[in-house]
């Protein structure tokens, strides 16, 4: 069961709002990068998070640039998963890749600062402010087996192989 | 009774050696694999712990040094000694500072069609011009595929793309691409693969072609397809690779989720305003919006074509007073084949500033950046918030010629007003 509190964002989030280019001579010191992580969508967000919180964005969350660094730096400030109504495609699978699960529901309820319960197994997220209960979507076998490794690094270190 | 099989498929097939579907999900032989300079040190160290230890197939592994080329900062060099290192020593190949873009060089040197390519770089769709089946991916996926020459797929449901009728003068394969994410939107295509036929496209060239399959990504496709024919047989014989040619179409009776249908002869010359792509107008109703810089270049319009067009309107004028014009060409050849045609003349000429062959502005940690509540019109793909290093400026993007008559202006500019 993870818990923590919903930090809401709107639509369409970029890799460029999460980690923007102009910290591209950042991106070999993680620590220092990590200090920018969504600033160009709510420059108070760092000093906000707290370890185990939530991410909550709306349509089409991360699209942009194949920057692995966006989820990086979201998992470096401590969430503990991201929910959207939808995910761009490489960043799903880059969040996926390191460890950092991406649940897929109507995030339209979700208020900012509610306190969440998500819980990986039912597939259920619990808001516990306003008593709502959701559903999230599957997520698809061969990324679950690879988020349960802790991530694709740590899968083929164990398996030396993909196998789908 | 066997359905065929859309042009995903059939490399999904092929390359897998499975009957792949929509839906399924495949492991295929990856036939060329890279990074570049801001994803690529990650992925080296990806790699590195990965436990592989050596490359699948180094003469099908290639390093680019092209956003940060050269580098502006000494962190960005460090990185570069890094990516250096890890070329010698896994005997990869490397693509210099000063050599061009990555999307560039790829279909100029290595992009086969039927081929499976993954960049981690999202724009590494552009190779889909030729027919490959080229996309993007994150540094750890990119990392096991230098290692095992392989990884898992999806195999996406396709949209066909129908493009009849005639481009009118000043309309041009980037305001196709532009028209068609405004009207499916910004997330229109994510997961799919968007297949490009009809009479258009059939007489489309190759620049053309992969200015399109450049901006696939940004309806959030996983690939953008052109069949490969006599277009893209006499591309390759033009980059001395005539060899590498394989004619490739999807079946008749392949299965798309949907069709959608553009009469090119009722495009017009378009813009995506600040600061998403499929926020799109014509230019000629954005008359009157002040721009400060132009930028021509990039993976999506830096090719010979492009600066053809520019230097052809820009030709013997300067840009109105306040705006400032940079041209970068995409690659090395570019560069060389513009000089040789005086476009570069034409531009310096033309009050232009010529950055070396690289990324340029267009990610904001080089040269060209924003300052706070100015416009840029790019020829670029992509204009996010901060995206060309201010959150606080504005990103328009357009045809090369809409940002050359642009230049002309200091506003942004149908080009039919001045060709
Ligand atoms: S030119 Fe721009 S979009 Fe193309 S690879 Fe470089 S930074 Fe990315």
């Amino acid at each position: 069961m993870l818990k923590g509190r919903a930090h809401k964002f709107g639509d369409g989030i970029s890799t460029d709002h999460i980690i923007p280019g102009r910290y591209a001579h950042l991106r070999s010191n993680l620590p220092e990068l990590a200090k920018h992580v969504l600033e160009d969508a709510d420059p108070a967000f760092v000093s906000k998070v707290r370890p185990g919180d939530f991410i909550v964005g709306g349509s089409n969350f991360g699209l942009g640039s194949s920057r692995e660094h966006a989820p990086l730096v979201i998992k470096m400030a401590g969430v503990s998963a991201i929910l959207a109504k939808s995910v761009a495609r490489i960043f799903f699978r880059n969040a996926i890749n390191l460890g950092l699960p991406v649940l897929i529901c109507d995030t339209t309820k979700i208020d900012d600062g509610d306190e969440l319960e998500v819980d990986l197994a039912a597939g259920t997220v619990r808001d516990k402010t306003n008593g709502s209960l959701l559903t999230f979507g599957k997520i698809p076998e061969v990324m679950l087996r690879i988020l349960n490794e802790g991530g694709l690094i740590a899968y083929i270190q164990k398996h030396g192989d993909i196998r789908v | 009774m066997i359905v065929g099989k859309t042009l995903a498929e059939k490399i999904l097939s092929e390359k897998s050696g499975t009957d792949a579907r929509a839906g399924d999900i495949v492991i295929a032989k990856v036939d060329l694999s890279f990074v570049q300079d801001t994803t690529g040190p990650l992925t080296v160290r990806q790699f590195q712990s990965s436990g592989i230890g050596r490359l699948a197939r180094p003469e099908r592994t290639v390093i680019f040094i092209d956003h940060a080329a050269p580098s502006p900062a000494s962190s960005l060099s460090n990185d570069h000694i890094l990516l250096r290192d890890f070329s010698r020593r896994s005997g990869c190949i490397l693509s210099e500072a000063g050599d061009g873009v990555c999307h560039q060089i790829v279909p100029e040197a290595y992009a086969r069609p039927g081929d499976v390519i993954v960049g981690a770089d999202s724009h590494t769709v552009t190779a889909g011009g030729l027919g490959a089946f080229a996309t993007g991916m994150g540094s750890s996926d990119v990392a096991v595929a230098f290692g095992l020459g392989k990884t898992w797929f999806r195999v996406p449901e396709t949209f066909k793309i129908e493009v009849n009728g005639e481009f009118q003068k000043g309309v041009y394969a980037k305001d196709l691409i532009l028209h068609l994410i405004g009207k499916i939107g910004a997330d229109g295509a994510t997961y799919k693969s968007l297949e490009f036929h009809g009479g258009a496209i059939k007489k489309m060239n190759m620049s053309g072609r992969l200015t399109i399959a450049n901006m696939a990504v940004e309806a959030g496709a996983k690939v953008g397809l052109f069949p490969s024919d006599g277009t893209t047989r006499q591309f390759l014989v033009e980059v001395g690779r005539g060899n590498d040619y394989r004619p490739l179409d999807a079946d008749p009776d392949a299965t798309y989720e949907k069709t959608i249908r553009i009469n090119a002869s009722k495009l017009e010359p378009t813009v995506s305003r600040p600061h998403t792509v499929d926020n799109t107008a014509l230019a000629r109703e954005l008359k009157g919006t002040k721009v400060q810089q132009v930028v021509i270049g990039t993976c999506t319009n830096g090719r010979l074509e492009d600066l053809a067009i520019a230097a052809t309107i820009l030709s013997g004028k300067r840009p109105a007073p306040g705006v400032r014009l940079i041209v970068a060409p995409a690659s090395r050849t570019v560069l060389l084949e513009a000089l040789e045609m005086g476009f570069i003349k034409t531009f310096i000429e033309s009050g232009g500033i010529i950055l070396p062959p690289g990324c340029g502005p267009c990610l904001g940690l080089h040269q060209g950046a924003l300052g706070d509540g100015e416009a840029c019109i790019s020829t670029a793909n992509r204009n996010f918030e901060g995206r060309m290093g201010n959150p606080k400026s504005f990103i328009y993007l357009g045809s090369p010629a809409t940002a050359a008559a642009s230049a002309l202006t200091g506003e942004i500019t149908d080009p039919r007003e001045v060709m």
